[in-house]
């Protein structure tokens, strides 16, 4: 373990990264429970976590703008690592030696990998279409202006999003805690050597050729 | 209200069958609205108001009779007068008392996630217990009618109770004990079918050709009907339905949508979790960190000069 | 006094015939002891008509200076009047103005100003205005006459709120200050203040039952068979069981001779609630009491044919059966006159029959006749175009003024009628607040022509003007009024619905009585509310 510590020697993630990640995270969890609830009546027992039914329904929506603005922070941080490159579609090819754990077959990736980037595209789609379906069905505010078929779409839209973002987070989660060292880039912002070497090596190159550390 | 619980056929965001021992023998209950005998004087909404203390806002003049213009959560009955200039030149004032129709497949019911905000009885009366309503708005959605209506002040939903409290002591509704013309009726949903029926006779015999009751099978039928003059065409009296049913979009939402949605959520952490106790965590061994090292130390001697 | 009417053909029963009957009966009521035969039943205490009293003359009689005082009960004079400048004009000049009232009447206020509803300017208006509130009619009891005749008893319901007392109460307080007054300083004529019967338990608050004993009436003196003096039909002192049994000689008393009946000796039959109805033809007799003799059908012999058979087998209402006329109502003929002796039907009047020719009845003639409304859209009348003095009723009264202030057609070009709403009841229900949310704001009614002409849709706010006055309202579009066309003209209608004015709890709006004319029937001097001129714009 300690030789883990003193390997951390990549800054990955800056302070201002993590915060930002963790405050979307944060109300990612928020929303999810309270949306849960309101989605699926064996769940609505999740809406005591927030003080009850009335106040996951108030809730709900201004936390949805604060993790929609967090998040499109997070999008300009990041959205120029994320572009699909051809390595990234050989990388998806060989989508079975990445789940079994046969990295070295893989071609060298950058920062990111092909499957880090179609979630960031997909979490980008999910939350546009949930801040668009979310305002059309915010009911004390806005849904007075809208067509009730137009309502009614949204209502299913928001549904489907949600559902997408759900299971793209559980994804996201699962694959921080397989690939050790990734919980640890977002919680203390380095990783090591190896761990930028093995995971991302053209992004690994591209640090160790700079004189500073940092990326 | 007051009914009992053995009396619930249905509950909003229940999934489990509620008590269902016992059923009216006598069947459901209905109101029948006959649009063809009211004269619009708002005796309804009156002792609506009166019956369930309420006090709607004394509004402006927006160019019609129908005062309120809308419902809210202070009226739960409106009139709404339509003037209609029919085939042979002469001209009908159709007056329909708008309110909720008590259908008996219910869409507030059915989209609204709050367990036991929206309760079905057995005698077919949808009713609201406010005290569960979380403010969402989903039955607004759900409604084939845009009948619930959510108040600013305390954020619930609110709407015709077909006086269920009255009906509970074996009175009948406000409306219908106020209405001069006896336009209104109530009783059991058989005894007004036929009294329906017997009152379309009389009107295709007075020239109404197309007279008819209003009990649309898109939402199961409901348990507030109207005999109608023209029922080949209800969208005369003021936008009521044609053909109402609950929106597909509103039954894949609360229908198909929800379990497989919880299970795909519930069946993606499993399949993580199995993964991960098949293959194994993806970790970086020691041999691969002293590469790493030696590779990167070897880059900065080589940039270095 | 007009002569009791003698019947005109034979065997007819002409009963107002028994008017001295009626009459006297009636001063007894009034004056008691103090009106006898020496002193002619008191007549002289009675004011003589010199002309009609009616509210017009009221109104016109303030309007020129010539009254101190006006008492409105139960009346909202300033809402209710016609041309409702000159009403308020005529209260500016009163010296006091009491208003009795369980509401609180803009009469009472009309001093008051309240915008552009009431533009008056108090520094120029010295009356004095006493507003004394009254309890309501669910607050008192007493008895309700319908149009169908019918007198109801009503019980009270709840006591009246704060300082309002009844109007008996009230009425009562004023007699008694102004009687104990001319006793103490005289006057010109005091006498038929003084001499008035004031009969009740307590001066102060007499029973409404007192007052129901009293205008149906009770022996002074024993009632005998004017075929046989042996038989007394009613003992001194006791209720009389009807009409026919009022006498002229001073030996009965009766407030209200067509009410004779309504509380006999065995008691108050208006408090009746027997709902049976024997022959199921819809006759409660025996539910309260109706006027006169508790006949529910007037004149219904005339159900019968010549022979005393009913036209209708299936509704019979009452037949001759050889001896008397029975049946499911008391019948409105005497009972045991055999219909061979040919006594019409119409037993008020002298001839026995209904009449198109009514002679000496109707201030303009004989003969029916159209006139038109003293505002008309053509300017003349179309069944006598080239008569001008035969445009409108030229018995038909009119105050000096009055006809500078009508309109022509060339002004106001359209017709107006005033008209009433399910939802509000007169000037009432503009205080009750269910009744205000089912119906809030003013509102004129105008056709899509005419709407289109002046470019106005459902909802703006239009300004309606005659000769009189103006208001602005909303307009309400509607199908339902469509142009007529009159001797080739397009004569747009203007619908005035008139429940509003500035107090209440629904919006203020202006009386609609500012618009109509001072003009009324030449007979009953019914003000011309229903048609008169007006123009419209857009406001």
């Amino acid at each position: 373990m300690s030789n883990e510590k003193e390997n951390l020697q990549i800054e990955r993630y800056t302070p201002n990264d993590r915060s930002f990640h963790w405050a979307t995270a944060i109300s990612f969890i928020l929303l999810a429970i309270s949306g849960l609830a309101m989605f699926h009546p064996a769940l609505f027992w999740l809406s005591n976590l927030l003080g009850g039914g009335q106040w996951t329904r108030i809730l709900h929506p201004f936390i949805g703008l604060l993790m929609f603005g967090l998040f499109a922070i997070l999008v300009f941080r990041f959205w120029h690592h994320n572009l699909m490159e051809p390595v990234d579609w050989q990388w998806l090819k060989q989508i079975d030696d990445v789940l079994n754990n046969r990295e070295e077959k893989l071609p060298h990736i950058g920062r990111y990998n092909a499957g880090q980037k179609l979630l960031f595209f997909t979490l980008l789609g999910c939350m546009i279409g949930l801040l668009l379906s979310g305002l059309v069905i915010w009911r004390a505010y806005f849904s007075w202006i809208f067509p009730i078929g137009i309502i009614r779409f949204s209502a299913l839209l928001h549904a489907f999003c949600a559902f997408i973002l759900i299971t793209s987070i559980i994804v996201h989660i699962y694959a921080a805690i397989w690939v050790k060292g990734s919980i640890g880039a977002m919680v203390r912002g380095k990783v090591s050597f190896g761990w930028a070497r093995k995971h991302h090596r053209l992004w690994f190159d591209e640090i160790v050729k700079t004189p500073n550390e940092k990326q | 209200m007051s009914l009992q619980s053995l009396d619930i056929k249905r509950l909003s965001a229940t999934t489990v069958e509620p008590p269902s021992a016992r059923e009216p023998i006598t069947g459901t209950v209905a109101k029948l609205i006959d649009v063809t005998k009211c004269i619009g004087c708002k005796a309804c909404q009156t002792a609506c108001m009166e019956w369930n203390d309420l006090r709607d806002e004394v509004g402006e003049n927006h160019g019609t009779y129908d005062n309120p213009r809308d419902m809210s959560e202070h009226s739960w009955t409106v009139m709404r007068f339509s003037e209609y200039e029919n085939p042979n030149g002469n001209l009908e004032w159709l007056i329909r008392k708008d309110g909720c129709m008590h259908c008996e497949d219910p869409g507030c019911l059915k989209a609204c996630p709050s367990p036991g905000a929206i309760v079905q009885y057995t005698n077919g009366i949808v009713d609201f217990h406010e005290e569960n309503c979380i403010g969402c708005g989903y039955c607004v959605s759900g409604c084939p009618f845009d009948v619930p209506r959510i108040s600013k002040k305390d954020n619930r939903a609110y709407k015709c109770t077909l006086c269920s409290d009255r009906v509970a002591v074996g009175q009948e509704p406000a409306c219908v004990k106020s209405c001069p013309t006896g336009a209104i009726v109530f009783g059991t949903k058989e005894d007004m079918k036929q009294h329906a029926a017997e009152r379309i006779i009389d009107l295709k015999s007075r020239g109404f050709d197309q007279a008819g009751l209003y009990d649309p099978a898109g939402v199961g039928g409901t348990h507030v009907m109207y005999v109608l003059h023209h029922a080949d065409n209800p969208s005369l009296y003021h936008g009521l339905p044609n053909k109402p049913r609950i929106s597909p979009m509103i039954g894949v939402w609360k229908g198909l949508a929800k379990p497989l949605a919880v299970a795909s959520m519930a069946a993606a952490a499993l399949i993580g979790f199995f993964h991960y106790t098949r293959i194994g965590p993806n970790e970086v061994s020691e041999e691969e960190e002293r590469e790493a090292i030696e590779e990167a130390q070897a880059s900065k001697e080589a940039h270095h000069e | 006094m007009r002569a009791p009417k003698k019947p005109l053909r034979p065997n007819q029963l002409s009963y107002w015939k028994n008017y001295r009957a009626f009459h006297v009966s009636l001063m007894k009521s009034w004056f008691g002891d103090a009106a006898q035969a020496s002193n002619n039943w008191g007549y002289d205490y009675l004011p003589k008509l010199d002309k009609p009293y009616d509210l017009m003359q009221a109104i016109e009689l303030m309007h020129q200076g010539k009254m101190n005082g006006y008492i409105t009960q139960g009346f909202n004079i300033l809402a209710s009047a016609p041309n409702s400048k000159k009403v308020s004009e005529g209260l500016s000049k009163l010296k006091f103005l009491v208003v009795m009232d369980p509401l609180a009447v803009e009469t009472a206020e009309f001093w008051k100003p309240h915008g552009e509803f009431n533009d008056v300017d108090p520094s120029k208006i010295q009356t004095e205005v006493f507003r004394l509130p009254t309890s309501c009619f669910a607050e008192e009891s007493g008895s309700l006459v319908s149009s169908s005749r019918v007198l109801q008893w009503h019980w009270q319901g709840a006591e009246p709120p704060g300082e309002a007392r009844s109007d008996i109460d009230i009425m009562s307080g004023l007699f008694l200050r102004l009687r104990s007054l001319y006793k103490t300083e005289g006057g010109k004529f005091p006498d038929p203040i003084l001499n008035l019967t004031w009969p009740y338990a307590k001066s102060y608050s007499p029973r409404p039952e007192e007052l129901a004993r009293e205008f149906n009436g009770r022996a002074l003196a024993d009632v005998v068979d004017p075929k046989d003096a042996t038989k007394v039909l009613v003992k001194k002192g006791e209720q009389l069981a009807g009409f026919a049994q009022l006498r002229d000689d001073g030996s009965t008393t009766s407030g209200c001779w067509i009410f004779c009946g309504s509380w006999p000796q065995t008691g108050n039959n208006m408090a009746r609630r027997d709902n049976s109805d024997p022959t199921g033809i819809g006759q409660t007799l025996n539910w309260a009491w109706a006027w006169p003799a508790n006949r529910r059908v007037l004149y219904n012999r005339a159900s019968c044919d010549v022979n005393g058979k009913p036209f209708d087998p299936t509704r019979k209402l009452i037949s001759w059966n050889g001896t008397a006329w029975t049946g499911a109502d008391v019948p409105d003929y005497k009972a045991d006159e055999p219909p061979e002796n040919g006594m019409g039907p119409f037993i008020m009047t002298p001839e026995g029959v209904g009449c198109f020719f009514a002679s000496k009845a109707m201030n303009e003639g004989p003969f029916p006749e159209h006139y038109e409304p003293f505002e008309n859209p053509l300017g003349y009348n179309p069944l006598h175009p080239k008569n001008p003095r035969a445009t409108s009723n030229p018995a038909a009264r009119l105050f000096a003024g009055d006809r500078e202030q009508l309109g022509t057609h060339e002004e106001y070009p359209h017709v107006a009628t005033s008209y009433r709403l399910t939802e509000h009841f007169n000037y009432w229900t503009k205080h009750a607040k269910l009744n205000a949310i089912v119906q809030p704001e003013q509102f004129v009614e105008i056709g899509e022509e005419l709407a289109k002409s002046v470019g106005v849709k459902a909802g703006d706010r239009v300004k309606v003007s005659s000769k009189r006055g103006h208001m602005v309202a909303k307009a309400v579009v509607t199908k339902r009024i469509k142009p007529l066309t009159i001797e080739g003209k397009t004569v747009q209608t203007v619908g005035l619905p008139h429940h509003w004015g500035f107090a209440g709890v629904a919006k203020p709006g202006y009386f609609v009585n500012t618009l109509t004319p001072e003009v009324g029937d030449a007979n009953t001097q019914t003000p011309e509310f229903k048609s008169f001129l007006v123009k419209v714009e857009k406001a």
